[in-house]
């Protein structure tokens, strides 16, 4: 498998149990998105709206960087690379 | 006899049960799912269907986004569908922000759900997946709807009524903030504003054909509607000719919850808030007011409420009727506490103290 995405434990239960998900090679940060919510459509809309915007108070990082640091969805993920989603620090 | 009382908060849905409409046993945030971030999602909407005692919550993660859940057991367990039960349409270029109403029908089923951005979907199978309401989503007048300090949403339904004679399936009325109140006769094909009388502090036409921030529209046991404006209270059996004024004899014209009484006609709670730039009760006190003579007047209804300063004001759904042939009338606060009182008692009692901010209740017989 080309791409692993590594979830927080709050959403591992929207991919059934999961705390990494495996995933064919793809172009961007979009596509590994778009076959993680084939999978795990719940998973999805916890990360993006029906549009595919990331919402905004989850992180994306791709390696180290967080996607919108990058090109957002846009952001290249070679083959190999950890995506790991992340709860900002936000709310109260 | 059972009451159901659902409570949705800032944080978490609470749900409270009586058997006597004195003594509650109240519980929550009720476990929407296992993940604890769950418990603290804002719910917006609930629903209690009358036909199969489905419950619906419409909650909202500030990290992790809008969804409905569902119970079929009175809230004991509660289920999330696997697609996303509300979703606008790729060409809508906007998304789902959340659901702000839940609307049920004669039809077993049927649910409707009014949603931010202003927006109109219809389930037909119990509300585990709707529909955009299109023709009310591509109405000419939608880029001039914006939305009001809470969001801009379909906030109110009332299917079946467009006057307070008769009701019919292919009727429904809508209000909105800002927008106001819409109304359609060929089931949802084609939406026509009815808003003459309504006025507005924030536009050059002080009583413009529509953009109105209408705050609540509650339909009484004869059809007459009342609605709570942002400034102004009002009556009609007819809303496409127009709105009477009867906030005359209330502490404000401001404020955001009505409800009729389902059984008497003339009668409906008001909950005054001092105005749109200070939103405290009057005189910071919790007082609801009653009318029993279709606005003509009004009295404080407030027995066995706190007299001590209070600060926290009901939402626009946070008032409610059970409906139930001797009433329950049951409100929330900003502040968490939530009352209840019935007809023939006449002195509110609480359910619930010291919870978060409620934003919703709704309570049936089940």
């Amino acid at each position: 498998m080309a791409v692993t995405v590594i979830l927080p434990q709050v959403l591992q239960s929207d991919a059934g149990g999961a705390k990494r998900v495996d995933l064919p090679s793809a172009p961007d940060l979009r596509g590994v998105l778009d076959a993680l919510a084939e999978r795990h459509p719940r998973l999805d809309r916890r990360v993006r709206d029906e549009q595919g915007a990331l919402r905004r108070y989850v992180n994306v990082f791709v390696g180290d960087d967080e996607c919108r640091a990058v090109s957002g969805l846009q952001t290249p993920v070679p083959d190999g690379t950890e995506v790991r989603i992340l709860p900002s620090v936000a709310g109260g | 006899m059972t009451y159901l009382l659902l409570i949705g908060t800032r944080k978490g849905l609470f749900k409270a049960t009586s058997d006597d409409r004195r003594a509650w046993e109240v519980s929550g945030p009720l476990k929407l799912d296992k993940e604890s971030w769950t418990d603290m999602m804002g719910v917006y909407a609930v629903g209690i269907d009358p036909h199969s005692r489905r419950l619906l919550a419409g909650a909202e993660s500030s990290h992790f986004g809008p969804s409905v859940w569902y119970s079929d057991d009175l809230g004991a367990t509660w289920n999330e569908p696997e697609e996303r039960p509300i979703a606008l349409p790729e060409d809508a270029e906007e998304s789902f922000t959340r659901a702000w109403q839940f609307a049920f029908t004669d039809e077993p089923g049927t649910v409707y759900a009014g949603a931010e951005p202003h927006s109109l979907f219809r389930s037909t199978d119990g509300g585990e997946h709707f529909e955009l309401v299109r023709a009310l989503w591509d109405h000419p007048h939608r880029k001039d709807w914006f939305p009001g300090a809470g969001g801009g949403a379909v906030h109110t339904i009332i299917p079946g009524k467009v006057t307070a004679q008769g009701s019919d399936p292919r009727a429904m009325t809508v209000a909105m903030s800002t927008g106001g109140v819409y109304q359609t006769r060929d089931a949802g094909a084609s939406w026509e504003p009815a808003n003459k009388g309504v006025t507005t502090t924030f536009m050059p036409d002080e009583v413009p054909e529509y953009g109105q921030c209408v705050h609540k529209v509650s339909v009484g046991p004869d059809g007459a509607f009342y609605l709570q404006n942002h400034h102004g209270v009002f009556r009609s059996e007819d809303p496409a000719a127009g709105w009477a004024p009867i906030a005359d004899g209330l502490p404000s014209d401001f404020g955001f919850a009505m409800v009729a009484h389902p059984h008497r006609p003339g009668t409906a709670l008001n909950f005054p808030v001092i105005s749109e730039a200070c939103h405290l009760p009057p005189d910071h006190r919790l007082r609801p007011f009653r009318t029993e003579d279709a606005g003509a007047s009004w009295g404080a209804y407030d027995a066995g409420l706190p007299t001590d300063p209070y600060f926290g004001i009901v939402l626009r759904d946070g008032a409610c009727t059970d409906g139930a042939d001797d009433p329950g009338f049951y409100f929330g606060t900003r502040a968490g506490d939530v009352y209840v009182t019935t007809d023939s008692d006449g002195r509110w009692h609480p359910v619930a103290e010291h919870l978060p901010d409620v934003l919703c209740v709704r309570a049936a017989e089940v």
